[in-house]
Protein backbone atom coordinates (compact mmCIF):
# COMPACT_ATOMS: atom_id res chain seq x y z
CA UNK A 1 0.00 0.00 0.00
CA UNK A 2 1.79 3.41 -1.15
CA UNK A 3 1.32 6.33 0.43
CA UNK A 4 -1.20 7.65 -2.12
CA UNK A 5 -2.95 4.70 -1.50
CA UNK A 6 -3.51 5.83 2.34
CA UNK A 7 -4.48 9.32 1.99
CA UNK A 8 -6.93 8.21 -0.44
CA UNK A 9 -8.42 6.14 2.14
CA UNK A 10 -8.30 8.74 5.04
CA UNK A 11 -9.86 11.29 2.59
CA UNK A 12 -12.59 8.25 1.80
CA UNK A 13 -13.15 7.74 5.19
CA UNK A 14 -13.71 11.58 6.30
CA UNK A 15 -15.85 12.13 3.26
CA UNK A 16 -17.87 9.43 3.74
CA UNK A 17 -18.41 9.57 7.66
CA UNK A 18 -19.23 13.37 6.87
CA UNK A 19 -21.58 12.32 3.93
CA UNK A 20 -23.40 10.07 6.80
CA UNK A 21 -23.98 12.59 9.65
CA UNK A 22 -25.55 15.07 6.44
CA UNK A 23 -28.24 12.32 6.34
CA UNK A 24 -28.27 11.02 9.54
CA UNK A 25 -28.01 13.89 12.19
CA UNK A 26 -31.14 14.70 13.96
CA UNK A 27 -30.45 18.59 13.75
CA UNK A 28 -30.50 20.47 10.45
CA UNK A 29 -27.29 22.56 11.78
CA UNK A 30 -24.89 19.55 11.97
CA UNK A 31 -25.88 18.29 9.12
CA UNK A 32 -24.99 21.76 7.22
CA UNK A 33 -21.60 22.09 8.71
CA UNK A 34 -20.92 18.54 8.15
CA UNK A 35 -21.76 19.25 4.65
CA UNK A 36 -18.05 21.44 4.34
CA UNK A 37 -15.82 18.53 5.04
CA UNK A 38 -17.75 16.52 2.36
CA UNK A 39 -17.03 19.23 -0.06
CA UNK A 40 -13.46 19.09 0.99
CA UNK A 41 -13.00 15.32 0.71
CA UNK A 42 -14.58 15.57 -2.94
CA UNK A 43 -11.99 18.40 -3.55
CA UNK A 44 -9.19 16.25 -2.44
CA UNK A 45 -10.07 13.45 -4.87
CA UNK A 46 -10.31 15.44 -7.53
CA UNK A 47 -6.94 16.89 -6.82
CA UNK A 48 -5.76 13.33 -6.47
CA UNK A 49 -7.02 12.65 -9.85
CA UNK A 50 -4.72 15.81 -11.26
CA UNK A 51 -7.88 18.23 -12.00
CA UNK A 52 -6.45 21.07 -10.11
CA UNK A 53 -8.83 23.52 -11.47
CA UNK A 54 -11.55 21.55 -10.32
CA UNK A 55 -10.73 21.02 -7.47
CA UNK A 56 -10.27 25.26 -6.59
CA UNK A 57 -14.31 25.25 -8.40
CA UNK A 58 -15.28 23.11 -6.43
CA UNK A 59 -14.46 24.76 -3.17
CA UNK A 60 -14.98 27.97 -3.79
CA UNK A 61 -18.68 27.28 -5.31
CA UNK A 62 -20.02 24.52 -2.89
CA UNK A 63 -17.82 26.10 0.10
CA UNK A 64 -17.73 29.73 -1.10
CA UNK A 65 -21.54 29.91 -2.30
CA UNK A 66 -23.80 27.10 -1.63
CA UNK A 67 -22.81 25.86 1.86
CA UNK A 68 -22.85 29.57 3.23
CA UNK A 69 -26.66 30.27 1.54
CA UNK A 70 -27.54 26.76 3.04
CA UNK A 71 -26.25 27.73 6.05
CA UNK A 72 -28.38 31.24 6.25
CA UNK A 73 -31.13 28.98 4.80
CA UNK A 74 -31.21 26.65 8.21
CA UNK A 75 -30.61 29.51 10.79
CA UNK A 76 -33.97 30.99 9.48
CA UNK A 77 -35.49 27.63 9.98
CA UNK A 78 -37.78 27.46 12.79
CA UNK A 79 -36.60 24.10 14.55
CA UNK A 80 -33.13 22.95 14.33
CA UNK A 81 -32.40 20.51 17.04
CA UNK A 82 -34.12 16.90 17.76
CA UNK A 83 -35.60 17.22 14.26
CA UNK A 84 -37.87 13.83 12.84
CA UNK A 85 -36.88 14.11 9.70
CA UNK A 86 -39.18 11.23 8.50
CA UNK A 87 -41.78 11.54 5.97
CA UNK A 88 -45.50 10.80 7.46
CA UNK A 89 -45.55 7.61 4.95
CA UNK A 90 -42.24 5.35 5.34
CA UNK A 91 -41.68 2.87 2.84
CA UNK A 92 -38.88 0.59 4.08
CA UNK A 93 -39.25 -2.18 1.30
CA UNK A 94 -39.52 0.21 -1.62
CA UNK A 95 -36.85 2.57 -0.17
CA UNK A 96 -34.26 -0.27 0.45
CA UNK A 97 -35.20 -1.99 -3.04
CA UNK A 98 -34.31 1.67 -4.97
CA UNK A 99 -31.31 2.33 -3.37
CA UNK A 100 -30.35 -1.31 -3.67
CA UNK A 101 -30.99 -1.05 -7.84
CA UNK A 102 -28.94 2.38 -7.75
CA UNK A 103 -26.40 0.73 -6.18
CA UNK A 104 -26.00 -2.00 -8.16
CA UNK A 105 -25.91 -0.11 -11.32
CA UNK A 106 -23.42 2.42 -10.14
CA UNK A 107 -20.96 -0.42 -9.02
CA UNK A 108 -21.36 -2.40 -12.02
CA UNK A 109 -21.02 1.45 -14.33
CA UNK A 110 -17.94 1.49 -12.33
CA UNK A 111 -16.56 -1.70 -12.52
CA UNK A 112 -17.38 -2.74 -16.13
CA UNK A 113 -16.11 0.56 -17.85
CA UNK A 114 -13.39 0.28 -19.84
CA UNK A 115 -11.48 3.52 -17.86
CA UNK A 116 -8.61 5.19 -20.79
CA UNK A 117 -6.41 5.29 -18.24
CA UNK A 118 -3.94 8.04 -18.47
CA UNK A 119 -0.31 7.20 -17.19
CA UNK A 120 1.15 10.83 -16.25
CA UNK A 121 -0.94 13.03 -14.46
CA UNK A 122 -2.37 15.98 -17.17
CA UNK A 123 0.25 19.20 -16.23
CA UNK A 124 -2.42 22.18 -16.04
CA UNK A 125 -6.03 21.67 -16.61
CA UNK A 126 -6.81 25.44 -16.79
CA UNK A 127 -5.88 26.19 -19.62
CA UNK A 128 -7.74 23.13 -21.75
CA UNK A 129 -10.63 23.79 -19.52
CA UNK A 130 -10.88 27.09 -20.55
CA UNK A 131 -10.10 26.51 -24.21
CA UNK A 132 -12.94 23.83 -24.67
CA UNK A 133 -15.29 26.57 -22.92
CA UNK A 134 -14.42 28.88 -25.62
CA UNK A 135 -14.35 27.05 -28.57
CA UNK A 136 -16.04 23.43 -28.61
CA UNK A 137 -18.53 24.00 -25.92
CA UNK A 138 -19.26 27.54 -26.51
CA UNK A 139 -22.93 27.16 -27.03
CA UNK A 140 -23.65 24.67 -24.03
CA UNK A 141 -21.39 27.36 -22.08
CA UNK A 142 -23.80 30.08 -23.10
CA UNK A 143 -27.27 27.97 -22.74
CA UNK A 144 -26.04 27.78 -19.12
CA UNK A 145 -24.99 31.30 -17.90
CA UNK A 146 -28.16 32.37 -19.52
CA UNK A 147 -30.03 30.09 -17.67
CA UNK A 148 -28.13 31.41 -14.72
CA UNK A 149 -28.92 34.19 -15.72
CA UNK A 150 -33.11 33.94 -15.73
CA UNK A 151 -33.15 32.49 -12.37
CA UNK A 152 -31.16 36.10 -11.04
CA UNK A 153 -34.04 38.03 -12.40
CA UNK A 154 -36.71 35.23 -11.23
CA UNK A 155 -34.84 35.66 -7.64
CA UNK A 156 -35.02 39.50 -8.06
CA UNK A 157 -38.66 39.34 -9.38
CA UNK A 158 -39.86 37.55 -6.28
CA UNK A 159 -38.17 39.41 -3.69
CA UNK A 160 -39.25 43.08 -4.92
CA UNK A 161 -41.55 44.79 -3.25
CA UNK A 162 -44.92 45.34 -5.06
CA UNK A 163 -45.29 48.67 -5.59
CA UNK A 164 -49.40 49.04 -5.32
CA UNK A 165 -49.46 46.65 -1.85
CA UNK B 1 9.54 23.00 -1.73
CA UNK B 2 11.06 22.05 -4.89
CA UNK B 3 14.34 23.91 -4.17
CA UNK B 4 14.00 22.63 -0.80
CA UNK B 5 13.93 19.55 -1.64
CA UNK B 6 17.19 20.23 -4.08
CA UNK B 7 18.89 21.94 -1.23
CA UNK B 8 18.71 19.13 0.77
CA UNK B 9 19.14 16.36 -1.49
CA UNK B 10 22.69 18.22 -2.75
CA UNK B 11 23.65 18.81 0.31
CA UNK B 12 22.80 16.42 2.73
CA UNK B 13 25.31 13.24 2.48
CA UNK B 14 22.70 10.10 2.04
CA UNK B 15 19.62 12.00 1.65
CA UNK B 16 19.22 10.46 -1.82
CA UNK B 17 19.07 6.86 -0.03
CA UNK B 18 16.08 7.66 2.18
CA UNK B 19 12.42 5.89 1.86
CA UNK B 20 11.06 8.03 -1.05
CA UNK B 21 8.22 9.02 0.81
CA UNK B 22 10.43 9.97 4.16
CA UNK B 23 12.43 12.87 1.27
CA UNK B 24 8.99 14.38 0.17
CA UNK B 25 7.94 14.42 3.79
CA UNK B 26 11.06 16.17 5.44
CA UNK B 27 10.35 19.11 2.99
CA UNK B 28 6.77 19.45 3.93
CA UNK B 29 7.15 19.69 7.64
CA UNK B 30 9.97 22.36 7.40
CA UNK B 31 7.95 24.15 4.71
CA UNK B 32 5.05 23.85 7.64
CA UNK B 33 7.37 25.28 9.86
CA UNK B 34 8.33 27.88 8.11
CA UNK B 35 4.87 29.34 8.05
CA UNK B 36 3.70 28.82 11.54
CA UNK B 37 6.72 30.54 12.85
CA UNK B 38 5.45 33.35 10.17
CA UNK B 39 2.11 33.27 11.89
CA UNK B 40 3.28 33.15 15.31
CA UNK B 41 5.51 35.84 14.83
CA UNK B 42 4.53 38.18 12.29
CA UNK B 43 0.91 39.20 14.78
CA UNK B 44 3.44 39.99 17.38
CA UNK B 45 5.03 42.38 15.53
CA UNK B 46 1.87 43.66 13.76
CA UNK B 47 -0.25 43.97 17.03
CA UNK B 48 2.40 45.83 18.62
CA UNK B 49 2.90 47.86 15.45
CA UNK B 50 -1.07 48.94 15.30
CA UNK B 51 -0.95 49.72 18.40
CA UNK B 52 2.06 52.13 18.48
CA UNK B 53 0.45 53.49 14.69
CA UNK B 54 -2.30 53.84 16.22
CA UNK B 55 -1.44 56.19 18.93
CA UNK B 56 0.90 57.97 17.28
CA UNK B 57 -2.08 58.92 14.75
CA UNK B 58 -3.51 59.91 17.77
CA UNK B 59 -0.80 61.85 19.59
CA UNK B 60 -0.43 59.82 21.96
CA UNK B 61 2.53 57.67 22.36
CA UNK B 62 1.06 54.19 23.15
CA UNK B 63 2.72 51.23 24.95
CA UNK B 64 5.89 52.25 26.41
CA UNK B 65 6.43 50.28 29.85
CA UNK B 66 6.46 46.73 29.22
CA UNK B 67 10.46 45.40 28.40
CA UNK B 68 11.80 48.94 28.61
CA UNK B 69 12.68 50.09 25.25
CA UNK B 70 9.72 51.94 23.63
CA UNK B 71 7.39 48.86 25.48
CA UNK B 72 8.56 46.26 22.43
CA UNK B 73 7.33 43.38 24.87
CA UNK B 74 3.81 44.48 25.14
CA UNK B 75 2.15 41.74 22.26
CA UNK B 76 4.80 38.93 23.85
CA UNK B 77 3.13 39.61 27.69
CA UNK B 78 -0.50 40.08 25.81
CA UNK B 79 -0.10 36.90 24.46
CA UNK B 80 1.21 34.78 27.00
CA UNK B 81 -1.54 35.79 29.22
CA UNK B 82 -4.36 35.56 26.75
CA UNK B 83 -2.41 31.07 27.26
CA UNK B 84 -2.61 31.15 31.08
CA UNK B 85 -6.61 32.66 30.66
CA UNK B 86 -9.15 30.30 31.80
CA UNK B 87 -10.76 28.66 28.90
CA UNK B 88 -14.95 29.44 28.92
CA UNK B 89 -17.13 27.55 26.77
CA UNK B 90 -20.69 29.45 27.71
CA UNK B 91 -23.16 26.10 29.27
CA UNK B 92 -25.43 26.94 26.68
CA UNK B 93 -23.51 26.70 24.17
CA UNK B 94 -22.73 24.16 21.24
CA UNK B 95 -19.51 22.94 22.45
CA UNK B 96 -18.39 20.64 19.28
CA UNK B 97 -19.22 23.60 16.88
CA UNK B 98 -17.88 26.08 19.91
CA UNK B 99 -14.39 24.59 19.97
CA UNK B 100 -14.20 23.86 16.09
CA UNK B 101 -14.83 27.18 15.02
CA UNK B 102 -11.60 29.43 15.82
CA UNK B 103 -9.38 26.15 14.19
CA UNK B 104 -11.99 26.18 10.50
CA UNK B 105 -11.34 29.63 10.42
CA UNK B 106 -7.44 29.26 11.23
CA UNK B 107 -7.02 26.90 8.85
CA UNK B 108 -8.36 29.13 5.84
CA UNK B 109 -6.07 31.46 6.92
CA UNK B 110 -3.12 29.74 7.37
CA UNK B 111 -3.83 27.11 4.34
CA UNK B 112 -3.37 30.67 2.13
CA UNK B 113 0.50 31.01 2.85
CA UNK B 114 0.76 28.16 0.40
CA UNK B 115 1.15 30.31 -2.84
CA UNK B 116 2.28 33.22 -1.42
CA UNK B 117 5.87 33.80 -3.48
CA UNK B 118 7.97 35.14 -1.47
CA UNK B 119 10.99 35.16 -3.56
CA UNK B 120 11.93 33.43 -7.32
CA UNK B 121 12.22 29.88 -5.17
CA UNK B 122 10.91 30.64 -2.01
CA UNK B 123 7.46 29.54 -2.25
CA UNK B 124 5.82 26.50 -0.70
CA UNK B 125 4.60 25.09 -3.58
CA UNK B 126 3.71 26.89 -6.83
CA UNK B 127 0.34 25.73 -7.71
CA UNK B 128 -0.61 26.22 -11.29
CA UNK B 129 -3.76 27.38 -9.80
CA UNK B 130 -2.82 29.78 -7.01
CA UNK B 131 -4.52 32.65 -7.46
CA UNK B 132 -7.67 31.25 -7.42
CA UNK B 133 -6.80 28.62 -4.74
CA UNK B 134 -6.43 31.72 -2.21
CA UNK B 135 -9.75 32.59 -3.44
CA UNK B 136 -11.35 29.20 -2.66
CA UNK B 137 -9.79 28.37 0.59
CA UNK B 138 -10.55 31.56 1.83
CA UNK B 139 -14.15 30.81 2.11
CA UNK B 140 -13.25 28.57 5.01
CA UNK B 141 -12.94 31.51 7.23
CA UNK B 142 -16.72 32.31 6.29
CA UNK B 143 -17.87 29.29 7.20
CA UNK B 144 -15.63 29.24 10.65
CA UNK B 145 -16.95 32.37 11.33
CA UNK B 146 -20.74 31.84 10.98
CA UNK B 147 -19.66 28.52 13.24
CA UNK B 148 -18.51 30.13 15.92
CA UNK B 149 -21.38 33.00 15.74
CA UNK B 150 -23.99 30.31 15.70
CA UNK B 151 -21.98 28.06 18.36
CA UNK B 152 -21.78 30.78 20.68
CA UNK B 153 -25.36 30.90 21.47
CA UNK B 154 -25.03 34.53 21.79
CA UNK B 155 -27.55 37.03 19.90
CA UNK B 156 -24.47 39.39 19.28
CA UNK B 157 -22.06 37.02 17.84
CA UNK B 158 -25.09 35.35 15.81
CA UNK B 159 -25.39 38.91 14.42
CA UNK B 160 -21.65 39.40 13.85
CA UNK B 161 -21.56 36.30 12.25
CA UNK B 162 -23.82 36.69 9.93
CA UNK B 163 -22.66 40.02 8.90
CA UNK B 164 -19.50 39.15 8.67
CA UNK B 165 -20.66 36.15 5.89
CA UNK B 166 -22.52 38.37 4.10
CA UNK B 167 -20.56 41.30 3.35
CA UNK B 168 -17.31 39.04 2.52
CA UNK B 169 -19.37 36.85 0.72
CA UNK B 170 -20.49 40.59 -1.54
CA UNK B 171 -16.79 41.78 -1.56
CA UNK B 172 -15.50 38.76 -3.22
CA UNK B 173 -16.95 38.95 -6.36
CA UNK B 174 -15.18 42.58 -6.85
CA UNK B 175 -11.78 41.13 -5.30
CA UNK B 176 -12.11 37.92 -8.06
CA UNK B 177 -12.72 40.78 -10.71
CA UNK B 178 -10.53 42.77 -9.54
CA UNK B 179 -7.64 40.00 -9.88
CA UNK B 180 -8.80 38.54 -13.25
CA UNK B 181 -7.96 41.64 -14.65
CA UNK B 182 -4.30 41.01 -13.73
CA UNK B 183 -4.84 37.17 -14.83
CA UNK B 184 -6.00 37.99 -18.74
CA UNK B 185 -2.78 40.04 -19.67
CA UNK B 186 -0.30 37.48 -17.80
CA UNK B 187 -2.43 34.26 -18.95
CA UNK B 188 -1.46 32.07 -16.17
CA UNK B 189 -2.89 32.06 -12.41
CA UNK B 190 0.22 31.01 -10.97
CA UNK B 191 1.42 33.45 -8.41
CA UNK B 192 5.14 32.97 -9.62
CA UNK B 193 4.32 33.56 -13.33
CA UNK B 194 2.40 36.45 -12.38
CA UNK B 195 4.88 37.96 -10.77
CA UNK B 196 7.70 36.88 -13.70
CA UNK B 197 5.39 39.01 -15.88
CA UNK B 198 6.13 42.17 -14.04
CA UNK B 199 9.93 41.54 -14.66
CA UNK B 200 11.78 44.93 -16.10
CA UNK B 201 10.56 47.75 -17.97
CA UNK B 202 11.00 51.25 -16.60
CA UNK B 203 13.68 51.73 -13.79
CA UNK B 204 12.46 47.96 -13.57
CA UNK B 205 9.41 49.31 -11.64
CA UNK B 206 7.78 49.81 -15.25
CA UNK B 207 6.29 46.42 -15.75
CA UNK B 208 4.41 46.36 -12.44
CA UNK B 209 0.50 46.40 -12.57
CA UNK B 210 -0.14 49.01 -10.81
CA UNK B 211 1.68 51.45 -13.14
CA UNK B 212 -0.76 50.42 -15.91
CA UNK B 213 -3.71 52.22 -16.50
CA UNK B 214 -6.46 49.64 -16.33
CA UNK B 215 -4.99 47.34 -13.66
CA UNK B 216 -3.91 50.90 -11.39
CA UNK B 217 -7.92 51.20 -10.97
CA UNK B 218 -8.18 46.96 -10.37
CA UNK B 219 -5.78 47.82 -7.68
CA UNK B 220 -8.01 49.95 -6.26
CA UNK B 221 -10.81 48.19 -6.44
CA UNK B 222 -8.72 45.19 -5.09
CA UNK B 223 -7.49 46.76 -1.77
CA UNK B 224 -10.80 47.96 -0.99
CA UNK B 225 -12.24 44.61 -1.13
CA UNK B 226 -9.95 43.08 0.71
CA UNK B 227 -10.46 45.47 3.38
CA UNK B 228 -14.09 44.36 3.86
CA UNK B 229 -13.01 40.66 3.24
CA UNK B 230 -10.00 41.02 6.25
CA UNK B 231 -13.24 43.35 8.29
CA UNK B 232 -10.96 46.47 8.90
CA UNK B 233 -12.51 49.41 9.41
CA UNK B 234 -14.25 51.14 7.53
CA UNK B 235 -15.64 47.80 6.95
CA UNK B 236 -15.45 46.74 9.84
CA UNK B 237 -19.92 46.10 11.31
CA UNK B 238 -19.19 42.66 11.87
CA UNK B 239 -17.39 43.49 15.32
CA UNK B 240 -18.74 47.31 15.34
CA UNK B 241 -18.13 47.68 19.08
CA UNK B 242 -20.89 50.24 19.68
CA UNK B 243 -23.58 47.70 18.84
CA UNK B 244 -22.40 44.18 18.65
CA UNK B 245 -19.70 43.90 21.85
CA UNK B 246 -17.49 41.93 19.90
CA UNK B 247 -19.03 40.47 16.94
CA UNK B 248 -18.80 36.85 16.33
CA UNK B 249 -15.95 36.25 18.86
CA UNK B 250 -18.02 37.85 22.25
CA UNK B 251 -17.99 34.52 23.63
CA UNK B 252 -14.62 33.48 22.81
CA UNK B 253 -11.95 34.08 25.41
CA UNK B 254 -8.06 33.15 26.22
CA UNK B 255 -6.23 30.55 23.56
CA UNK B 256 -9.56 30.79 21.36
CA UNK B 257 -10.00 33.74 21.32
CA UNK B 258 -6.02 33.98 20.25
CA UNK B 259 -6.70 31.77 17.91
CA UNK B 260 -9.56 34.69 16.43
CA UNK B 261 -6.83 37.02 16.76
CA UNK B 262 -4.15 35.38 14.55
CA UNK B 263 -6.25 34.60 11.42
CA UNK B 264 -7.31 37.86 11.54
CA UNK B 265 -4.00 38.79 11.54
CA UNK B 266 -2.61 36.58 9.04
CA UNK B 267 -5.27 37.17 6.96
CA UNK B 268 -4.77 41.14 6.85
CA UNK B 269 -0.64 39.92 5.79
CA UNK B 270 -2.14 37.39 3.20
CA UNK B 271 -4.76 40.10 1.47
CA UNK B 272 -1.54 42.58 1.45
CA UNK B 273 0.81 40.28 0.30
CA UNK B 274 -1.79 38.77 -2.73
CA UNK B 275 -1.79 42.59 -3.92
CA UNK B 276 1.68 42.79 -3.64
CA UNK B 277 2.17 40.07 -5.90
CA UNK B 278 -0.82 41.00 -8.21
CA UNK B 279 0.07 44.73 -8.29
CA UNK B 280 3.11 45.91 -7.02
CA UNK B 281 5.24 43.20 -8.92
CA UNK B 282 6.08 40.79 -6.19
CA UNK B 283 9.58 39.98 -5.22
CA UNK B 284 10.91 42.31 -8.16
CA UNK B 285 12.75 45.51 -7.01
CA UNK B 286 15.13 47.55 -8.88
CA UNK B 287 17.52 47.60 -6.07
CA UNK B 288 17.21 44.16 -4.36
CA UNK B 289 14.93 41.85 -5.07
CA UNK B 290 13.55 38.41 -3.71
CA UNK B 291 12.09 37.98 0.15
CA UNK B 292 12.89 41.17 1.59
CA UNK B 293 11.40 43.39 -1.44
CA UNK B 294 8.19 40.77 -1.02
CA UNK B 295 7.91 41.75 2.65
CA UNK B 296 8.53 45.36 2.42
CA UNK B 297 5.83 45.90 0.02
CA UNK B 298 3.32 43.13 1.48
CA UNK B 299 4.12 45.51 5.10
CA UNK B 300 3.62 48.48 3.43
CA UNK B 301 -0.13 47.36 2.85
CA UNK B 302 -0.71 46.43 5.81
CA UNK B 303 0.35 49.71 7.31
CA UNK B 304 -1.99 51.27 5.37
CA UNK B 305 -5.18 49.21 6.66
CA UNK B 306 -4.00 50.63 9.95
CA UNK B 307 -3.77 54.16 8.23
CA UNK B 308 -7.11 53.63 7.13
CA UNK B 309 -8.21 52.32 10.53
CA UNK B 310 -7.71 54.75 12.76
CA UNK B 311 -8.42 57.86 10.23
CA UNK B 312 -11.60 56.59 8.62
CA UNK B 313 -15.45 56.20 10.69
CA UNK B 314 -17.10 52.96 10.27
CA UNK B 315 -19.72 52.67 7.56
CA UNK B 316 -23.32 51.62 7.83
CA UNK B 317 -25.01 48.37 6.71
CA UNK B 318 -26.60 49.93 3.90
CA UNK B 319 -23.86 51.51 2.69
CA UNK B 320 -21.24 48.68 3.09
CA UNK B 321 -23.69 47.22 0.79
CA UNK B 322 -24.11 50.08 -1.98
CA UNK B 323 -20.50 50.11 -1.88
CA UNK B 324 -20.16 46.76 -2.85
CA UNK B 325 -23.06 46.36 -5.06
CA UNK B 326 -23.64 49.39 -6.81
CA UNK B 327 -19.84 51.15 -6.77
CA UNK B 328 -17.27 48.30 -6.62
CA UNK B 329 -18.71 45.48 -8.57
CA UNK B 330 -20.06 47.50 -12.02
CA UNK B 331 -16.43 49.17 -12.09
CA UNK B 332 -15.17 45.83 -11.86
CA UNK B 333 -16.91 44.77 -14.23
CA UNK B 334 -16.06 47.21 -16.78
CA UNK B 335 -12.44 46.17 -15.52
CA UNK B 336 -11.99 43.15 -16.62
CA UNK B 337 -14.00 44.15 -20.43
CA UNK B 338 -11.61 46.88 -20.54
CA UNK B 339 -8.57 44.18 -20.12
CA UNK B 340 -10.16 41.71 -22.32
CA UNK B 341 -10.14 44.24 -25.32
CA UNK B 342 -6.48 44.96 -24.51
CA UNK B 343 -5.45 41.64 -24.37
CA UNK B 344 -7.20 40.86 -28.11
CA UNK B 345 -5.94 43.62 -29.33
Amino acid sequence: MSVFDIVFCIVALVTIGSAAIVVLSRSLIYSAFALLFTFFGVAIVYVMLGADFLAATQVLVYVGGILILLLFGVMLTHRLYNLNLKTETFQLIPGLLIALAVFTSLALAATQTHWKRVEKPVAATTETIGKLFMEEYLLPFEIASILLLVALIGAAMLVRRRSDA
Amino acid sequence: MEALLKLLSDNVAGYGSLASPLQYLLPMVLASLCCIALVALFPIVAVYAERKVAAHMQDRLGPMRVGGWHGWAQTIADGIKLLLKEDIIPSEADRVLFKLAPLVVFAGGFASLVVLPFGASVIVSDLNIGVLYVVAISSLGVVGIIMAGWASNNKYALFGGMRAAAQIVSYEIPAVMAILTVVIPVGSLSTQEIVRAQEGGWLGIGNWFIFKPVTAVAFLVYYLASLAEVNRTPFDIPEAESELVAGYHTEYSGMRFAFFMLAEYVNMFVVSAIGATLFLGGWNSPVFGGPVAFMLKSVALVFVQFWLRWTLPRLRVDQLMYVSWKVLLPASFVLVILAGALAVR
